[in-house]
């Protein structure tokens, strides 16, 4: 593997040796001399005030450390959990972000709230004695439903959130739309639920945090999608630390999906813990633990109408939704419904007025906030439902409705009335790419075939716009946000001519540690079995803000081109003292400096050796080959495509089999082809999993958790899911070095409502809701008794 | 305490553990041997899958006291010193694997699969394969890695 110019390639990725050797080092393989094991004691109740909490007996089990509450934190002065994004409702004022202790001190507020740690020599120590804590509770009435909770006398989670709402935001020119809805011709109305769920990486959750006392330096291990981002919330908001006396490691993490930019109540228990015991401190979450106290994503309820002439041309949308926090405002929870939802609401068309209202919810359930995607499948699940519902009600085709409606592909850069300027796109060709790999001129006849068998087969469109590269740090300021989003790489050269890269983009199943080597590989002329990524540990790599809304390449990647011209140029000075030529006489390419109209050059790895042994080096130029940069994108980029699902239900059964899945999405320019597919393939298998299998269930009367195992949430297993088939389209981003876009969440925004068209298509009814299970489909068709074969 | 012996990756060892230890815990806490993981509590995911005695069990299901006298394969132990099993070259080949967190035991898992189903279909690796949980993947290149490994270990 030592051949230049990979970009573009399918390279085998550099980091699966170890973990197909069963050499990664997940969070919980670290073991440091001396840990204690941390238990958290849990809420069996989804709202109650602590009367009393009597730990005398637990404290005398054997192997008892410490046992902790959330009033020794209190003591400690120890600052609650916060929200980094601060989003101001209709009448200007901020959301209401009440106090999250990281183990709560009167009240518990959902199923699995912590209410004490227990710290032993071993794990099981630790939780046998928890069993024996006496806690006594006053069992409120919880408020669960997500409509329910804004009822008028509903139990009010926090006494500083009245009515129970976070906040009640809107977003777009209402008159304007108004003024759309009076001339239509035809209005379609949908209502959606956008069902809960859990993120469920593979990879529990987990933390080993250590203080050294003699250098006064706090570590902690932990599965962390952005370790800086973490470290700065832990030091500057929690316990006002010096941020260069803490350490955060996210070294190999099992799959993230937003589950894991978030600051948890448990790693920041185990931090504190450490201090004060002055010994190192683990906690590793088991399963039922994740699926009580992840942060969940989506829980949606909205109305959305949209507005047509007698054309079926799109004049308005209005969108009305409810989103469920939970009951705690998570990290960026805020954002997710508002400007991660709403911004998008233009999908891939023309619709020249939109309105959007979001009222944000408390509930007595496990927090919500970003999960894949976050707040823009919600947002493409609206449109393309909405869409080809009003297909159906103007007897247009539905591919033949979206193409009177795309904006076209020379309308770029596209302003939309919500706030986005699309960077490029060429929506038409990926709908007609799709449409021929899926033979979508041959349904009716597949579909005539199925019901001669006695089955329902139907066929679903979804095109999908994102806003990945997040984000430009201005904007998101503007708009609320806690911190910049701007994204950092340095690269060393070493004097033998291998290269180290440091990202502050992090990897956790993405392939970063190839991808990027690719790039470094193809930039600066160096074997990719050369060059080694670094990331995740803060004490090794620059300030960076981590790997969430595929932003690690359009913006990580494009801080590591940035940092390798910075190389090229002063590797030019170099070389022209080398050749005694002028440094403006220099070029560059493939790994080689050379002077125009000479045979001249010097090779990059000569160039580097000089800068580190620069016994003839030019006077004016520091010694070393390292060079660091910073990249603030200047738009979001916008990836899109189309998704097309085809079914075969059986009505006796109420099975959904998928037929067939064709994928045509546009990520701008692509490094590795395979790395992307697998992306692809990924965000499918979660927006199938929504859109047939998963649900997270609290019970409405007493907010238990209904779906608290893998036996009871029905994660997608391989026997539910067909294999794909996956194309691209190249429209390059204009505005970042690399002219990409981002890959790793079109699968999930755009599959759900793919499903959800092509069933409701094979139903002959909107009348079903995610997730379409066996039964649930099985009850829609005795409900409304679908024709077989197409009228 | 209970003494428990076995052969693991071809090493005999001793140790003395709590009789509720599981063959999970006893691999990874007392050996040190991570690769093998704990994705739930349920027996559901099969990140903990290795071989006693030549078939896939998943180590969380099974207390180490009832692995006494066996012999043990892990995921450490399934390449031939630097020369990999195919299908550990076949998950890396087509890019089976993303977080890496569920490969062991799925890796595990085939290698069984394909040991009493030489020849396996789509259908059949798809359903075999039902008791190892990815959440990255979405199957589609574990399917082929499967496929591929079982022709590279004819």
């Amino acid at each position: 593997m030592t051949e230049l110019g990979s970009i573009g390639k399918s390279v085998r990725r550099k980091e699966d040796y170890r973990f197909i050797t069963g050499q990664g080092h997940y969070t919980d393989d670290i073991n440091r001399p001396g840990q204690a094991h941390a238990y958290f004691l849990r809420s069996p109740h989804a709202f109650a005030r602590i009367k009393s909490i009597d730990i005398s007996a637990a404290s005398a089990k054997p192997g008892v450390v410490a046992i902790y509450t959330g009033k020794d934190m209190a003591a400690d002065k120890v600052g609650g959990l916060i929200c980094g994004w601060t989003v101001k409702g209709k009448d200007g004022q901020p959301h209401k972000a009440p106090r999250h202790d990281a183990i709560a001190v009167e009240c518990v507020r959902h199923v699995g709230d912590q209410v004490a740690v227990v710290i032993a020599e071993t794990y099981a120590q630790a939780k046998d004695a928890a069993e024996a804590i006496e806690v006594d509770y006053e069992v409120l009435k919880p408020a669960i439903d997500l409509r329910d909770a804004l009822k008028p006398g509903a139990p009010q989670v926090h006494a500083d959130a009245p009515g129970n709402l976070c906040y009640d935001w809107d977003f777009g020119d209402k008159a304007a739309t108004d003024a759309a809805f009076a001339k239509a011709a035809h209005v379609t109305r949908v209502e959606l639920l956008n069902n809960r769920l859990s993120p469920n990486p593979m990879e529990p959750r987990s933390a080993v945090a250590e203080y050294d006392r003699g250098t006064d330096m706090t570590t902690v291990y932990v599965t962390s999608q952005n370790p800086h981002v973490l470290r700065l919330i832990l030091c500057a908001f929690v316990f006002g630390l010096p941020e260069h006396k803490v350490r955060v490691v996210a070294p190999d993490v099992g799959g993230g999906f937003g589950s894991k930019i978030f600051n948890y109540p448990e790693e920041t228990v185990a931090f504190w813990a450490a201090r004060k015991l002055r010994r190192p401190v683990k906690w590793t979450s088991d399963r039922s633990e994740a699926f009580l106290t992840d942060a969940h994503g989506r829980d949606h309820y909205t109305i959305a109408h949209l507005a047509m002439d007698k054309d079926g041309k799109f004049l308005g949308l209005k969108v009305d939704t409810l989103a469920n926090m939970g009951a705690y405002l998570s990290t960026f929870a805020s954002a997710v419904p508002t400007y991660l939802y709403a911004l998008l609401l233009a999908g891939q068309y023309t619709t020249p007025a939109i309105y959007a209202e979001v009222k944000a919810v408390f509930t007595n359930t496990a927090p919500v906030d970003a999960y894949r995607g976050a707040g823009r499948p919600e947002a493409t699940y609206v449109v393309e439902r909405i869409v080809e519902a009003a297909a159906r009600e103007l007897k247009l085709d539905p591919a033949e409705l979206r193409r009177r409606n795309f904006i076209a592909a020379d309308a770029f850069p596209y302003q939309t009335p919500v706030a986005c300027v699309y960077d490029s796109g060429q929506y038409a060709l990926t709908l007609s790419e799709a449409q021929k790999m899926i033979d979508y001129a041959g349904f009716p006849a597949r579909k005539a075939a199925s019901a001669k068998q006695g089955k329902l087969r139907g066929i679903g469109i979804s095109c999908y716009i994102e806003a990945c590269g997040i984000a430009p740090s201005a904007v998101v300021g503007s708009l609320g946000a806690g911190v910049g989003l701007w994204e950092s790489a340095k690269i060393r050269f070493n004097p033998t001519g291998s290269v180290c890269v440091y990202t502050g983009s992090h990897s956790h199943g993405q392939g970063h540690e190839t991808t990027f080597a690719q790039l470094v590989s193809d930039k600066l002329g160096v074997p990719i079995d050369q060059v080694e990524v670094v990331h995740g540990d803060t004490a090794q790599i620059p300030m960076g803000m981590g790997t969430y809304g595929s932003r690690s390449l359009a913006v990580g990647g494009s801080a590591i081109s940035k940092a390798a011209d910075k190389l090229i140029e002063k590797g030019k000075k170099i070389a022209a003292h080398l050749m005694e030529a002028s440094p403006a006489d220099v070029s560059y390419g493939n790994g080689v400096f050379s002077v125009a109209g000479t045979d001249k050059s010097v090779p990059m790895a000569a160039v580097a050796f000089t800068a580190y042994v620069p016994h003839n080096y030019p006077a004016d130029l520091e010694p070393g080959f390292e060079e660091t940069a910073f990249y603030d994108p200047a738009n979001f980029t916008f990836p899109s495509g189309c998704h097309i699902a085809e079914v075969e239900i059986d009505p006796d059964t109420g099975i959904t089999k998928i037929a067939n899945w064709v994928a045509v999405d546009d990520f701008g320019n692509v490094i590795n082809p395979m790395i992307v597919e697998g992306q692809v393939h990924g965000g499918i298998a979660q927006g199938v999993g929504q859109a047939l299998l998963e649900g997270v269930v609290y019970d409405t009367e007493s907010g238990q958790l209904l779906t608290g195992s893998f036996l009871d949430y029905t994660m997608p297993r391989a026997d539910d899911l067909p294999s794909y088939n996956v194309a691209m389209t190249h429209t390059p981003c204009p505005h970042n070095p690399l002219g990409v876009k981002g890959c790793g969440e079109a699968g999930a925004i755009a599959a759900p409502a793919a499903l959800m068209n092509a069933i409701t298509d094979a139903l002959g009814t909107e009348a079903i809701q995610m997730p379409a299970t066996p039964l649930k489909v099985w009850q829609t068709i005795q409900s409304h008794k679908p024709a077989l074969a197409a009228e | 305490m209970t003494q428990v012996s076995m052969t693991v990756n071809g090493k005999t060892v001793s140790r003395d553990v709590e009789p509720r230890t599981l063959l999970v815990q006893f691999l990874r806490e007392h050996l040190g041997l991570t690769g093998t993981h704990v994705g739930c509590d349920t027996s559901q995911c099969g990140a903990c899958v290795v071989h006693v005695d030549g078939r896939s069990v998943k180590s969380c299901t099974i207390l180490a006291a009832m692995a006494n006298g066996s012999q043990v394969t892990t995921i450490e132990g399934l390449a031939n010193g630097d020369t990999l099993h195919p299908m550990q070259e076949a998950f890396r080949d087509n890019h089976a694997l993303q977080c890496g967190f569920c490969t062991p035991g799925m890796i595990m898992s085939a290698v069984d699969l394909v040991n009493r189903n030489p020849n396996p279909s789509e259908e059949t690796i798809r359903h075999e394969l039902e008791g190892n949980i990815c959440r990255c993947t979405g199957y589609h290149n574990i399917v082929k890695a499967v496929q591929a490994g079982a022709q590279a270990m004819k």
